[in-house]
């Protein structure tokens, strides 16, 4: 049976400031979605409100994956439940090597783990090592990663390529990939594009949040998703990238009556200076 | 937790074979002192230990100092110690006497998730007899004989090796530093002497544990450790499981002496019971182009005070200092390192990591000095300070003191906090949010750790894992 993530009517306000403002979206095991929306309109705080961040904080609405009502559940009981989220900005944890933590997370998120006791049995550590030589083949990934420590001193590509790895590694149901191409040079932009490519399948479900048609040349998504003022204000499929491509957010606002606020980001490009 | 199963397994792999000890139940004769201390249990333990003279005047004349010599104002707070309500000479097999249902459960306990082999743990809690490593024993006292390594027990160096202990005992650390060292001097009892002739390299770790017949876990040990020109050997002392003890005072005196182009490291992890004042004097002298090294683990005790010390006496020497601190409720870990550069061209570096949990506190106190004259020197110190909670506590006191020119010295201090986003992100993997602390506090020593030998390593992992839990809720 494919499990879905179901989103209804979400709001999400980041210290008092409403963000995400009734917002609905679901995706199934084995879709493939992408959400794009100017910068500062909310992409990530919607991402890491579904992953349970505490720094955000859900005023109303519903989240289910599976039919599992996530919103009271803790990061890690929404991972195992096979929630994944690649972050824009992945945190450095110093001392840690990747191996380790690889290993511990592996081992939590797998199902015959959910024994519903606190502390992780581990995996064992050849079959650990087996899978992690394999997916950093497959990704190509360079083995010095598995010692390295946790995104301390990796570069901009590194963390999304360690991010990637991740996800192929936890393997969960649900993947949201918040701009995982962003900050890589366009080999890297097609590396790790085609990385993803290789891990969709029926089991994987995802949501690529992204600033740029590029990548989503090589994930063709089937559903695009237009996050304007808090809200999914357009889905459609491929003629959407096209026409914000060509034209930029500017129709779509004022389809819907909405005014251009001005964001202060040290933003990238923006998508409709980009001609790929 | 993960990373430490994982870590133990390559233990597994062979490297605790020294583990596979019996025990038997000898009956020894038995002597325990009065509490308290005058001359008369002094003498006393120099008639039960048959010490020569030359000891029994030292201890005497240390008395009188430590007598003397004002409490220490510094430091923790000492004013729980009563010094008249102490035991200062118990011979180790009277510590038979206690069955190890007496030993208290939450100890027992931590043995059990230590996985500490049962005759290993009675050995720990006191309970049981002799610790028989025999077999372990003869085998690596053979292969040092070969090499003309003297490694025995303090009271048997007396005896054996009386005029090499003669010239050096109490030369780097005299019985007047401190009214610890008087006290340590006066009652002390078992340690290790060792004494490794020029150029010859011990390969492997010397563990204090391999010896026989010793008050292994003496209140008041006295180690003394001579590298010879060019010599080189790493000593390990103590154990990491906590060490249970109905003595409420454990004062220490370990002195070193790298000669001429010898290396020394000497790594202890300690993890006292919570009821322990362990109050230590570990100082070393390094003379031309010696490296010296100290690691030291600092886990339990009620209070720690504990300073390593480094005396470059000559141009080259170079002395490093890795301390870790972990306190937690009711618990004041005092540590640091001091390093004092008595000669020109002579380096060295001291960091420390501490933890606060729980209420616990940590300070690191320090000490650099160049005297005068001594150009051309190089320090670094660091210290990083992490603090888990509120209601814990870290203080940084470091003493700087130049007096030379052409120096460069550098000396950087942080105090940090597990960050939200950290959390977050391990949790977001599927750590627990115990899990995910854990692994962070663990990353955070990691750069200390790695100088540990492999099991010393997984113990402290495991002891940072234990220290950890039930933290979070
Ligand atoms: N951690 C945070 N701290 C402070 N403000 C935040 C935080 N996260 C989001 N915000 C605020 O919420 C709004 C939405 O930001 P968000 O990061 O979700 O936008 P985004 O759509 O992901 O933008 P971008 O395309 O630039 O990544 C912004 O005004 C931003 O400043
Ligand atoms: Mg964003």
């Amino acid at each position: 049976m494919s499990t879905e993530l179901v989103i209804k009517d979400l709001h999400v306000s980041v210290e008092e400031q409403p963000i995400i403002k009734g917002l609905n979206l679901s995706v199934k095991q084995g879709e493939i979605h992408a959400l794009m929306g100017p910068n500062g309109s909310g992409k990530s705080t919607l991402a890491n409100a579904l992953m349970g961040n505490p720094f955000y904080t859900i005023d109303s609405g519903e989240v289910t994956i599976g039919g599992v009502d996530i919103l009271e559940l803790e990061p890690n009981e929404r991972a195992k439940l096979g929630l994944f989220l690649a972050f824009q900005y992945p945190t450095a944890i110093p001392g840690v090597s990747m191996a380790n933590f690889l290993r511990m997370a592996v081992s939590a998120v797998r199902v015959e783990n959910s024994n519903g006791s606190e502390t992780t049995e581990l995996l064992p550590m050849r079959q650990f090592r087996r899978e992690l030589r394999a997916k950093m083949k497959q990704l190509g990934v360079d083995e010095s990663f598995a010692r390295r420590y946790l995104n301390d001193g990796f570069s901009g590509g590194e963390k999304k390529r360690a991010e990637v790895l991740q996800l192929a590694m936890l393997e969960p149901k649900i993947a949201i990939l918040d701009e995982t191409d962003s900050g890589l040079d366009i080999d890297a932009v097609r590396i790790v594009g085609e990385s993803v490519n290789q891990l969709i399948g029926p089991n994987l479900g995802v949501l690529i949040i992204t600033h740029y048609p590029r990548l989503l040349n090589y994930i063709r998504p089937q559903f695009i998703h237009i996050l304007l003022d808090g809200k999914v204000v357009e889905s459609g499929g491929w003629e959407l990238a096209e026409l914000l491509e060509n034209k930029g957010y500017d129709p779509i606002r004022e389809a819907h009556g909405l005014t251009e606020t001005v964001v202060e980001t040290e933003a990238e490009e923006p998508l409709a200076s980009l001609r790929v | 937790m993960a990373e430490l199963q994982k870590q133990q397994e390559a233990v597994d792999l062979g490297v605790s074979s020294e583990y596979k000890y019996g025990f038997h139940d000898d009956v020894k004769p038995v002597f325990k002192s009065r509490k308290g201390l005058d001359t008369e249990i002094i003498n006393q333990i120099c008639d039960v230990k048959g010490e020569p003279d030359w000891m029994r005047q030292y201890r005497l004349k240390a008395y009188e100092i430590f007598k003397q010599k004002p409490d220490l104002k510094w430091g923790g707070d000492l004013s729980g110690l009563d010094y008249d309500d102490i035991y200062y000479y118990v011979k180790a097999s009277d510590r038979v006497e206690r069955s190890w249902d007496e030993v208290p459960d939450d100890i027992k306990k931590t043995f059990d998730r230590l996985g500490i082999p049962e005759a290993e743990r009675k050995f720990l809690a006191g309970v049981g007899a002799q610790y028989d490593s025999e077999v372990v024993y003869h085998n690596i006292e053979e292969e040092l004989e070969k090499i003309g390594v003297i490694f025995v027990d303090t009271d048997t160096a007396i005896r054996e090796y009386p005029d090499l202990v003669k010239e050096y005992f109490g030369t780097v650390i005299p019985s007047a530093d401190n009214k610890l060292a008087a006290l340590n001097s006066a009652v002390w009892s078992g340690g290790s002497f060792i004494y490794v002739p020029p150029g010859v390299k011990v390969d492997y770790p010397l563990q204090a544990y391999f010896r026989i017949n010793s008050e292994n876990m003496g209140q008041f040990e006295r180690t003394l450790i001579i590298a010879d020109e060019g010599a080189e050997v790493h000593y390990v002392e103590g154990c990491t499981a906590p060490t249970f003890s109905s003595e409420s005072l454990h004062s220490a005196v370990v002195e070193i002496i790298c000669k001429k182009g010898s290396r020394v490291r000497y790594t202890t992890i300690q993890n006292w019971a919570n009821n322990v004042y362990n109050l230590v004097t570990k100082r070393s002298t390094a003379y031309e182009d010696a490296h010296m090294e100290w690691i030291d683990g600092n886990l339990g005790s009620k209070l720690t005070m504990k300073y390593p010390s480094i005396y470059m006496m000559e141009p080259g020497a170079h002395g490093e200092i890795l301390s870790i601190a972990f306190a937690t409720k009711g618990q004041h870990q005092d540590a640091g390192g001091k390093v004092i550069h008595c000669a020109p061209n002579t380096s060295s570096r001291i960091t420390s990591k501490s933890i606060s949990k729980d209420g616990g506190r940590s300070s690191y106190r320090g000490e650099l000095k160049v005297l005068n004259g001594a150009k051309g020197c190089k320090s670094n110190v660091e210290c990083d300070a992490l603090i888990l909670d509120e209601e814990s506590r870290s203080d940084t006191y470091p003493v700087i003191q130049i007096d030379a020119d052409d120096v460069n010295v550098g000396h950087e201090a942080r105090v940090s906090k597990i960050g939200e986003e950290q959390l977050f992100y391990l949790m977001s993997r599927g750590l627990s949010e115990e899990e995910a602390s854990t692994m962070i506090v663990n990353g955070f020593i990691e750069p200390l750790v790695k100088e540990l030998p492999m099991e010393y390593a997984v113990e402290m992992n495991r002891l940072i894992q234990l220290q950890m839990e039930g933290s979070v809720g």
